[in-house]
């Protein structure tokens, strides 16, 4: 616990005299996101559609919607990855269409499929991260050794990623994507498929950033339980549209639910979204048969 | 800039290194190669004339696993756009020529290691340079070589889903370029038709230039052979940097 706190007033010091200096525009100021009348159509079919929200500096925001729902093409729009249909996004007061760089150094994510190059160590995927972000060498040092401590993988930073069970890739996929302090944190899906020990690792670690270094969060999960117990604010999408946004609280008491779950439920309906049969699975088969 | 494609090139260096299975594999068809083809068809090359075939021969072999291991490469990024670390790299606020300029020059290092390494087996097995000091002009068109395959590989990732596309390039790309290329066999005296093939594809000149360097036999003559690799990697480096910057995840 003690190094955890020591890593965080770290943090918070080191976000002062951080070389890599925001520029904030004024009339932005409160908002980290500001989405407005957002659509992306692929072809024929509108995967987000028309959708407008807002997250506050500062809040801890959860994007939630059944499987399909448009939730990472979003987060891909937001994060300069995907060019919008239509619609006006803002980041960080930034641009993502226009401003890409700007906007780019202003966020740090961590991606719903792995995306760490698992042939090199902890340390060296740190390194690279802090290389492109231009991260200041001195500082540079440091920083991976305070992040890796704070996840708890200082002493298996010398291992090559490839053998990390999936809780230890994410932490270091959140470790690594705090490195260049950013302001906000994208994370899609953070805590799928890890076991409830590691789950609640990461809510705490996530909290303590929120709480003392005032980090805004955006995220995904498909967990009610965690985005009730964890975020200031939530958005429901549903079919590329948002169906519901508020409090917890509030979407409990405008459905008459007891649980966000049960709220969810209720506003998305009970029908069972199929995920397409990931070409992901095949590849990872190929790859085997294939660097053997 | 410099550290960003520094540190790009270092890591295609870093997976190079560690996948001894993917090292010692690309080597052993080289190997096979300048075995079973060298010594089998020797004697029948003797007999037509052509003098020493395992000396016409390594020269093209070197240029062989150099075209694989650069189109394999470039072909890599499909893997990272796949297996996510792509979307690493296009979020951080680097230019994605950068980021291209990066990968290729670690993917050309790698193909130029590893014909180096398949040089160092050629002499293993019986093959004499004839003239030492034109061994740096070698060396050279060695990296050219991979430069233009890894550029060419970068390219055809950028347009391609995934690795069914992969098996289509091999079949119908490059094993054709390998096999038109006059690695296997002399340029003089073919069919036109073949030899039109051999005179449009971009390693006969790469071969031609080793060939001249390593044995002194050239066809096309060295001018022509910088000329034309250095054109061709100068159009595969602008074309798959711009298909690159269009890659979307
Ligand atoms: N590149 C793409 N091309 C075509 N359809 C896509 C593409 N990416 C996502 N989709 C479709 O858009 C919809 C929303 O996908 P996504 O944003 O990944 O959903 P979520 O993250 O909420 O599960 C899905 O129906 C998905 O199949
Ligand atoms: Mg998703």
């Amino acid at each position: 616990m003690s190094i955890l706190s020591y890593a965080l007033i770290s943090y918070i010091n080191l976000s002062n005299n951080d070389e890599i200096d925001m520029l904030q525009n004024d009339n932005t100021e409160n908002y980290s996101i500001e989405v407005r009348n957002l659509t992306k159509k692929f072809g024929d079919f509108t995967a987000v559609d028309n959708i407008s929200f807002s997250v506050k500096r500062g809040e801890t925001f959860a994007f939630l919607g059944p499987n399909g729902a448009g939730k990472t093409t979003t987060i891909k729009m937001l994060t300069t990855l995907l060019h919008p249909t239509t619609g006006t996004m803002l980041v960080n007061g930034y641009d993502p269409i226009k401003n890409q760089d700007a906007v780019r150094r202003s966020f740090g994510i961590v991606f719903q499929d792995q995306s760490l190059d698992e042939e090199l160590t902890a340390y060296e995927n740190m390194e690279f991260h802090g290389v492109l972000y231009k991260v200041p060498d001195k500082i540079l040092r440091k920083k991976i050794e305070e992040l890796l401590n704070f996840v708890e993988l200082w002493d298996r930073k010398n291992d090559l990623v490839k053998h990390f069970s999936g809780g230890m890739k994410r932490r270091l996929e959140i470790a690594r994507g705090l490195l260049h302090t950013p302001e906000l944190l994208f994370m899609d899906e953070p805590t799928i498929g890890l076991d409830p020990q590691t789950r609640n690792h990461i809510w705490k670690y996530l909290k303590d950033l929120n709480g003392t270094a005032g980090i805004t969060v955006f995220f995904t999960t498909h967990y009610m339980d965690e985005a009730e117990r964890v975020a200031d604010r939530v958005a429901i999408i549903d079919h590329g549209r948002i169906v519901a946004e508020g409090r917890p609280e509030e979407l409990k008491n405008k459905t008459g639910a007891k649980t966000l779950e049960e709220a969810f439920l209720s506003l998305t309906g009970k029908q069972i979204r199929e995920e397409e049969a990931g070409s992901i699975d095949q590849m990872r088969m190929n790859r085997k048969m294939w660097s053997k | 800039m410099i550290r960003t494609v520094y540190i790009l090139w270092l890591r295609q260096l870093k997976r190079y290194v560690r996948s001894r299975s993917r090292i010692i594999g690309s080597l052993g068809q080289p190997l096979l190669f300048l075995v079973a083809l060298g010594y089998g068809f020797g004697p029948i090359f003797q007999k037509a004339g052509q003098g020493n075939y395992l000396e016409f021969l390594a020269p093209g072999v070197i240029a062989m696993s150099i075209l694989f291991t650069a189109i394999f490469s470039g072909i890599e990024i499909i893997w990272d756009k796949q297996f996510g670390f792509l979307k690493e790299t296009l979020v951080a606020p680097v230019s994605r020529l950068n980021i291209m300029i990066g990968r290729t020059l670690g993917g050309a290092t790698v193909a130029t290691i590893q014909g180096i390494i398949v040089f160092f087996i050629s002499l293993a097995a019986g093959f004499r340079p004839t003239n030492i000091t034109l061994l740096p002009i070698a060396f050279l068109i060695m990296a050219l070589t991979a430069l233009l395959f890894t550029a060419m590989g970068t390219a055809l990732a950028s347009l391609l889903e995934d690795m069914q596309g992969f098996q289509m390039v091999m079949n119908f790309l490059v094993m054709p370029i390998f096999f038109l290329s006059g690695a296997l066999f002399p340029l003089e005296g073919l069919p036109r038709s073949i030899f039109i093939a051999a005179s449009l594809n971009p390693l006969s000149y790469g071969v031609d230039g080793l060939r001249g360097a390593l044995v002194g036999q050239v066809h096309f003559g060295f001018i022509t052979d910088f000329a034309v690799l250095s054109v061709i990697t100068a159009l595969f480096l602008v074309v798959g940097s711009y298909l690159f910057s269009k890659i979307e995840i």
